[in-house]
């Protein structure tokens, strides 16, 4: 074995390095901004070699292949952008430690070994790399109450579902003989119907279900993600709204549909129920919320669920809008929160609803991409939110759940209260106050790269139709 | 039943962990009736000839401890993976060199993090 056969990992290698380069480099650097620099660079580097990367590795434990792929696209995409919001805003929430640029970077490794994983014990190391960087992300503005409190909330709660995984993996394991989800798969095949009737099989499913669902902020566990996506430094729950929630998506895509696709009749029964439930939940609790970033935190449990109806399809067409809908939902919802940081300044928090009023009057630029970010998380043409909605319910239809898809429009209707409330504040009102933007140039590229991708993918969305279709692993 | 997962190669397991049982257990009963028993209140107390146990046991203790178990059960855990190393060494060759020094790297990394973010310095 030599270096060259590790070419399937190699992203994940070259930010592995990027990650120990950033912290030995905030041992001897003054200037913080450097790091941010060397973030970008070494995390462009790594999107440029997911390409060429193909093959498995250690014994099919790790899988580099077209749906991996997809998902680190995303992450490092997600990536990219977390650490452009965060230059200017860590400046001024005075948390400029180099550690924070390696967490993410430590952070988006295991997101990319989770999309990777050929093996239950490979995801389950790759949830953990996850996991603990965020917990301590979620806690970065040490002598911020609210902060703190959302870095133990989140521990406490990821803890605990990472514990409920475990206890799933080992049902799945005693149950069928292997972690490998392939022969998990040949398992459950050989049982046949009678793997429905297998109580430690069904638990085991259950159990996935509620680890997964937390990591996605499905109701009924989506408890803590207002309270720590609040209290979170801003820039982190944008990272946080996107990675962990498309991650959980990508390792669905592992477990649901290929370790027990075979019962598949048992997983939707469940899944129903909670997409409905999280559609509702997540809608109908952002219309009182006056904060605007606990707002955002109860669209991301919505669009969780609307993410999920295409999941209980389990069809490829469903699975395939599922990963679009991850896709569009990053940079619709990191353009949202990135508009959300333009107006922290030196002395103004900028994150409550009437800090909004009257902003097209002030700041007509701001203004406007927030409405684009607005109309795209509602769902309206021609932005990328509607496309991502559109090729979900298509495909709710052409599977024969009528009733779904038409009850899952009814409740995004629900959301465009919400969402316009801020445009309406913005160009309908007149200003309180004077908000002062940030004129960070980071942010401004962010904004830009967003609210590009918003527009084109609307407009133009076959090429990344196409793109999530081609990377599909079951036809 | 076909499908039904039977983990055969566990048995020894399964053997070995009875007679563990049994031989503590057994120990324990063994002695349990063996022994004289004259209990008096010094023989009793918590240490029968060390310090009166003062207060509750849940104090707060200084976050140091807890980062020094930390830097212990990093370095304990390399000197685990060195030894076979380092005993097979002759078998395993230049790949696996690398490897041990990559591995070495990476721990230096967090050593030379933690030594000059002041880790080891207990004030």
């Amino acid at each position: 074995m030599t270096l060259a056969n590790l070419r399937p990992m190699a992203p994940e290698l070259i930010l592995i390095a990027l990650g120990l380069v950033l912290l030995m480099l905030d041992l001897i650097c003054r200037k913080k901004e450097m790091l941010a620099i060397v973030t970008l660079i070494g995390a462009i580097l790594a999107f440029y070699f997911i390409k060429g990367s193909h093959g498995g590795l250690f014994d099919g434990m790790f899988i580099a292949d077209l749906y991996s792929n997809f998902f680190k696209t995303v992450f490092i995409i997600n990536l990219l952008l977390s650490t452009l919001i965060s230059v200017k805003y860590l400046d001024t929430e005075r948390a400029l430690h180099g550690e924070y640029y390696a967490l993410l970077v430590f952070a988006t490794v295991g997101m990319m070994t989770m999309a990777s994983a050929g093996n239950l014990i490979v995801l389950y190391l790759g949830l953990e790399l996850m996991s603990l960087s965020i917990y301590v992300l979620c806690g970065f503005l040490r002598n911020n109450i609210k902060s703190t409190e959302s870095a133990i909330k989140y521990f406490l709660l990821g803890a605990f579902s990472t514990a409920i995984l475990l206890y799933a993996i080992s049902l799945l394991y005693g149950s069928t003989g292997s972690t490998d989800f392939n022969k998990i798969a040949n398992a459950v095949a050989v049982m046949g119907a009678g793997a429905a009737l297998k109580p430690l099989l069904l638990f085991s499913v259950a159990l996935f279900v509620t680890a997964v669902g937390f990591k996605i902020a499905a109701v009924p566990f989506h408890m803590w993600s207002p309270d720590v996506y609040e209290g979170a430094p801003t820039s982190v729950t944008a990272f946080m709204s996107v990675g962990p929630k498309a991650a959980g998506f990508a390792i669905i895509g592992k477990i649901f549909f290929v370790a027990i696709f075979g019962l598949h009749v048992e997983w939707v029964k469940l899944l129903i129920p909670i997409s409905v439930a999280t559609m509702i939940t997540g809608n109908v609790l952002a219309i009182s919320q006056t904060n605007i970033k606990r707002m955002l935190a109860y669209s991301s449990i919505a669009h969780a669920g609307y993410a999920l109806l295409g999941i209980l399809t389990a069809d490829g067409d469903g699975l395939t809008a599922a990963m679009n809908y991850m896709l569009i939902y990053m940079f619709m919802n990191v353009g949202a929160f990135a508009v959300v940081i333009m107006l922290r300044t030196e002395d103004f928090a900028g994150d409550e609803l009437k800090d909004y009023l009257g902003l097209a009057k002030t700041h007509p630029l701001a203004a406007f991409l927030m409405m684009i970010f607005m109309f795209s998380l509602t769902g309206i043409p021609p932005t990328a939110g509607f496309i991502g909605k559109f090729y979900i319910f298509t495909a709710l239809i052409h599977s024969g759940q009528l009733k779904l898809a038409v009850a899952g429009v009814l409740i995004s209707v629900i959301s465009a209260f919400f969402y316009l409330r801020v445009v309406m504040y913005m160009y309908m009102k007149d200003p309180e106050v004077e908000t002062p933007v940030s004129d960070s140039l980071y942010l401004k590229v962010a904004l830009a790269i967003s609210v590009v991708m918003v527009i084109v993918i609307g407009v133009f969305p076959g090429k990344f139709i196409e793109f999530a279709k081609a990377s599909l692993i079951l036809q | 039943m076909p499908g039904t997962y039977v983990p055969t190669d566990y048995l020894p397991v399964l053997v070995f962990l009875i007679i563990a049982l049994g031989f503590g257990l057994g120990a324990l009963l063994f002695g349990f009736l063996l022994r004289p028993r004259r209990p008096y209140a010094e023989k009793l107390s918590p240490y029968e000839s060390g310090m009166l146990p003062e207060g509750e046991p849940r104090q707060k203790f200084t976050v140091r401890y807890y980062i020094i178990a930390i830097l212990f059960v990093v370095f304990d855990v390399e000197a685990v993976f060195m030894y076979p190393w380092a005993v097979a060494f002759n078998k395993i060759g230049l790949y696996a060199f690398v490897e041990m020094m990559l591995f070495i790297l990476i721990l230096a990394v967090g050593y030379i993090y933690a030594w000059r973010k002041d880790a080891f310095v207990w004030d």
